[in-house]
């Protein structure tokens, strides 16, 4: 950083090209256009509209940052400056587009994309008018950094808000148009609310406001039982308001799928079953500190258990039921966990996830091949896996899936607790740390880590048979790497080793990108961006571990005191 | 007889012939110190008593048992505690579960709890700062910490790596008081420094180490008095 010298102009235009490149490389690989169709409130703010401004608008925010010593005024016209920098290079794109055809190398810079880009007049006033619309985010992006914490919290929680509604419009409409809540009129709310797929701008303008009221109501409170700190007798209301509370979150939680409809008990089966995955992968991560990229292959080891043992197809082997196939496959899974771990046991970091990664693959190539095809189907797969079924009663729907799922997440996280309480868990951290000292103190290395495979592959085995049922049918193609991207990465941003961070986790990686279709040919983009931004802005995950905050805050702390004591 | 013995101890990483034929002998309640430059082989003998590193040929033996035939983690069983070189704590665990960790080998909750009690009165500051994360002690503290870890064990034979590195000269001190009295209860000590001059002082015994041979042994005052010793690790002209 040029901080020997201050910020200077350098700033301004380092920011603002940063934030150009982003918002022209949105625009190039298709996002811009791709989005434009997502109308947030009315058909006037669409999520192409926060792609393109996003960009001078951070870009203004940084500069302010910066600049944060200097006065209000020229901190607004650096972010002014920032943020018509930032719009350079969609400028220059629009003009090159215009002159010549780009289309031969970049398939997205279609005439679609332009006319969003100039807002529908032409290349010439149309530049003019994203540059000075850039530049007015760039200064709104510095005043929102000039903004006294309250208030600039009160915007942030109401903009959200109010985008995040406009944003799931169609969903919201699904919630309150599925059976239960029409019975209240939960339709008629609906056309209210949502016209044409998007937020009403009145209702949108009463969301935001009340939003950001209610917000600031809180704010202004909390601060004002700071001052007067008098709080000691509400500890028994404190008692049963959260008594209270817990009914109402088991209550919801039953409820969910009765209310948000099918689809979106769909989703929150995926999240479900990442969930189970989840924690499994972080005993094996987070806790034991041993990098698995193959993680898939417990799941689908639980899948194909499921599959053969279950099956009416003729690859099924017995017709058992669903509740007792299902403690087979935890226990296979357990199996292949050892058999995994035992030939990596020697091996550390970097060495330990490229074999792992391997064996993941080697899974899905082994289910995939004519060898096995006799006993597992090869690509045909595993036709015919029953429902689960109690009484008579089959699990068909996504409705009846997610209490299953919703069970199986709360014994895969009340048995995490236990774990890491327990002896066991003691050692996994302390080889996480250091496996010589571990083996020092007498810990039993071989068993520790076996221990850590076998119960993490069981977990994930446990979600692939599951996963079975609910599909009917599996196939190889099914268990590719993303499985374990996908749970590995829901682990690093809600948190390494933190219980509830695997639910969020699960909630922003898996849940989001279904709602938002969209953004399904964007998902490994925006994981990647989302890890890099949480790497830097949030290491320690959205909801960290107590003891890793801790630790990595007094290490961001010493780190500046200075590395002369090493 | 001497309590730890180890007899033309040769070890390897890979192909680099680390000990070249070292023999050592430890006996009960003495504080035996082993000094030598960068890579003399050090922290490689520490290694091999407590079985991380197996021996390519030679014995170690502990009361008269022979410890080569016993993964590390058994030794711990046997009496035989590590202070690692660098600390070597366990820096996300807090105090108490670090010093909890020291005595994983032991299954006497009485006897744990009045040990804890024992090594916080050894080290207040521990006691202070029990529920920290151990990652975010000062390094003198890390290393009390690292020597009331290994005490947790119960220890009859204590090994010390470099208990000194990286530590302000006042606390270089009062580590080797420390020293002192955990001699004092009872407990064997080998000691590794690179800091001769004063391990030469807590020390009964010592032996000098060159490239992975033992190139002088003699009594404590003997090698003090010793020239080459001087000139080499003493830094007397």
């Amino acid at each position: 950083m040029n901080n020997q010298i201050g910020p200077n102009w350098r700033t301004i235009v380092r920011f603002g090209l940063i934030g150009g490149v982003v918002a022209l490389y949105l625009s190039v690989i298709g996002m811009v256009e791709a989005f434009s169709a997502r109308n947030l409130i009315g058909t006037f703010i669409t999520l192409a509209q926060i792609l393109i401004f996003g960009g001078p608008f951070v870009a203004g925010y940084l500069t302010a940052r910066e600049f944060k010593d200097k006065p209000r005024t020229t901190i607004i016209l650096c972010g002014l400056a920032a943020g018509a920098m930032a719009s350079i290079f969609q400028v220059m794109l629009i003009l090159i587009a215009h002159a010549v055809d780009l289309r031969f190398m970049f398939v997205s810079i279609s005439p679609g994309l332009m006319e969003i880009l100039t807002f529908g007049q032409g290349q010439y006033l149309g530049s003019l008018i994203l540059a000075a619309l850039s530049a007015v985010m760039g200064a709104i992006g510095a005043g929102y950094f000039l903004l006294p914490g309250t208030i600039s919290r009160t915007l942030t929680s109401a903009v959200v808000v109010t985008l995040g509604v406009g944003l799931f419009s169609e969903n919201v409409n699904q919630i309150l148009s599925s059976n239960w809540l029409s019975l209240i009129g939960g339709r008629s709310v609906a056309r209210l609310l949502i016209q044409q797929k998007s937020l009403n701008p009145i209702v949108a303008l009463v969301l935001f406001l009340a939003v950001g009221g209610l917000t600031y109501w809180r704010a202004t409170r909390a601060k004002a039982q700071v001052e007067s700190d008098d709080e000691s007798p509400a500890t028994g209301r404190q008692k049963r308001f959260r008594t209270v509370m817990l009914i109402i979150a088991i209550g919801a939680l039953l409820g969910l799928p009765w209310i948000v409809g099918r689809f979106l008990s769909q989703v929150l089966f995926m999240v479900g079953l990442y969930i189970m995955m989840g924690l499994g992968l972080n005993i094996v991560v987070g806790y034991a500190g041993l990098l698995d990229l193959g993680y898939v292959a417990f799941f689908a080891f639980g899948a194909y258990t499921m599959g053969v043992i279950t099956s009416a197809s003729p690859l099924g082997l017995t017709n058992l039921n669903f509740w007792i196939a299902l403690p087979i496959c935890a226990i296979v899974g357990v199996l292949t966990g050892f058999v995994l771990g035992v030939p990596v046991l020697r091996m550390r970091g970097d060495y330990l996830a490229i074999v792992t990664l391997g064996f993941g693959e080697i899974i899905r190539i082994l289910a995939l091949s004519d060898w096995l095809a006799p006993f597992i189907g090869g690509a045909q797969g595993i036709l015919h896996i029953p429902y689960p079924s109690i009484a008579g009663f089959q699990f068909k729907t996504p409705e009846w899936m997610y209490y299953l799922v919703i069970i199986g997440s709360l014994l895969a996280g009340f048995l995490t607790i236990r774990l890491r309480e327990s002896r066991l868990g003691r050692q996994w951290m302390a080889m996480r740390e250091d496996e010589d000292v571990a083996e020092a103190m007498g810990i039993n290395l071989v068993q520790t880590k076996l221990l850590a495979f076998a119960i993490g592959a069981a977990f994930s085995a446990l979600a692939g048979g599951i996963f079975a049922a609910r599909l009917g049918t599996i196939f190889p193609h099914t268990f590719n790497l993303l499985w374990s991207i996908n749970a590995l990465s829901l682990i690093i941003v809600g948190g390494m080793g933190s219980i509830p961070g695997v639910m969020v986790g699960a909630l922003i990686l898996v849940g989001l990108p279904e709602l938002l279709r969209e953004f399904q040919e964007y998902r490994l983009l925006m994981y990647g961006i989302l890890l890099v931004v949480m790497m830097l802005v949030k290491p320690e995950g959205f909801v960290p571990a107590a003891r890793r905050q801790q630790e990595l805050r007094a290490h961001a702390k010493e780190s500046a005191v200075g590395t002369a004591a090493d | 007889m001497a309590m730890l013995e180890l007899n033309d101890v040769h070890a390897y990483y890979g192909n680099i012939h680390a000990l070249k034929g070292i023999s050592i002998d430890v006996s009960e309640g003495e504080i035996v110190t082993l000094i030598g430059a960068n890579g003399a082989g050090k922290t490689t003998t520490l290694k091999t008593i407590s079985g991380l590193l197996r021996p390519r040929q030679g014995e170690v033996s502990f009361e008269g048992e022979e410890l080569t035939e016993f993964p590390a983690h058994e030794i711990v069983y046997k009496g035989i505690a590590m202070v690692p070189e660098g600390r070597g704590i366990f820096s996300k665990l807090t105090v108490v579960e670090n010093l909890e960790m020291g005595a994983y080998s032991r299954s006497d909750k009485d006897g744990i709890s009045s040990d804890l009690d024992r090594v916080f009165t050894l080290f207040p500051r521990l006691q202070e700062r029990r529920r920290q994360v151990a990652g975010t002690l000062s390094g003198g503290e890390q290393q009390m910490l690292a020597t009331a870890r290994a005490l947790m064990a119960r220890p009859r034979l204590l090994l010390m790596d470099e208990p000194s590195m990286g530590l302000a000269p006042v606390l270089v001190e009062s580590v080797f008081e420390t020293i002192q009295e955990i001699k004092d209860e009872g407990t064997t000590i080998l000691l590794v420094e690179q800091n001769a001059h004063m391990a030469l002082q807590v020390a009964d015994r010592g032996y000098v180490l060159q490239t992975g041979e033992i190139v002088l042994k003699d009594s404590a005052q003997g090698l003090r008095d010793n020239a080459e010793v001087q000139k080499a690790y003493l830094g007397m002209q």
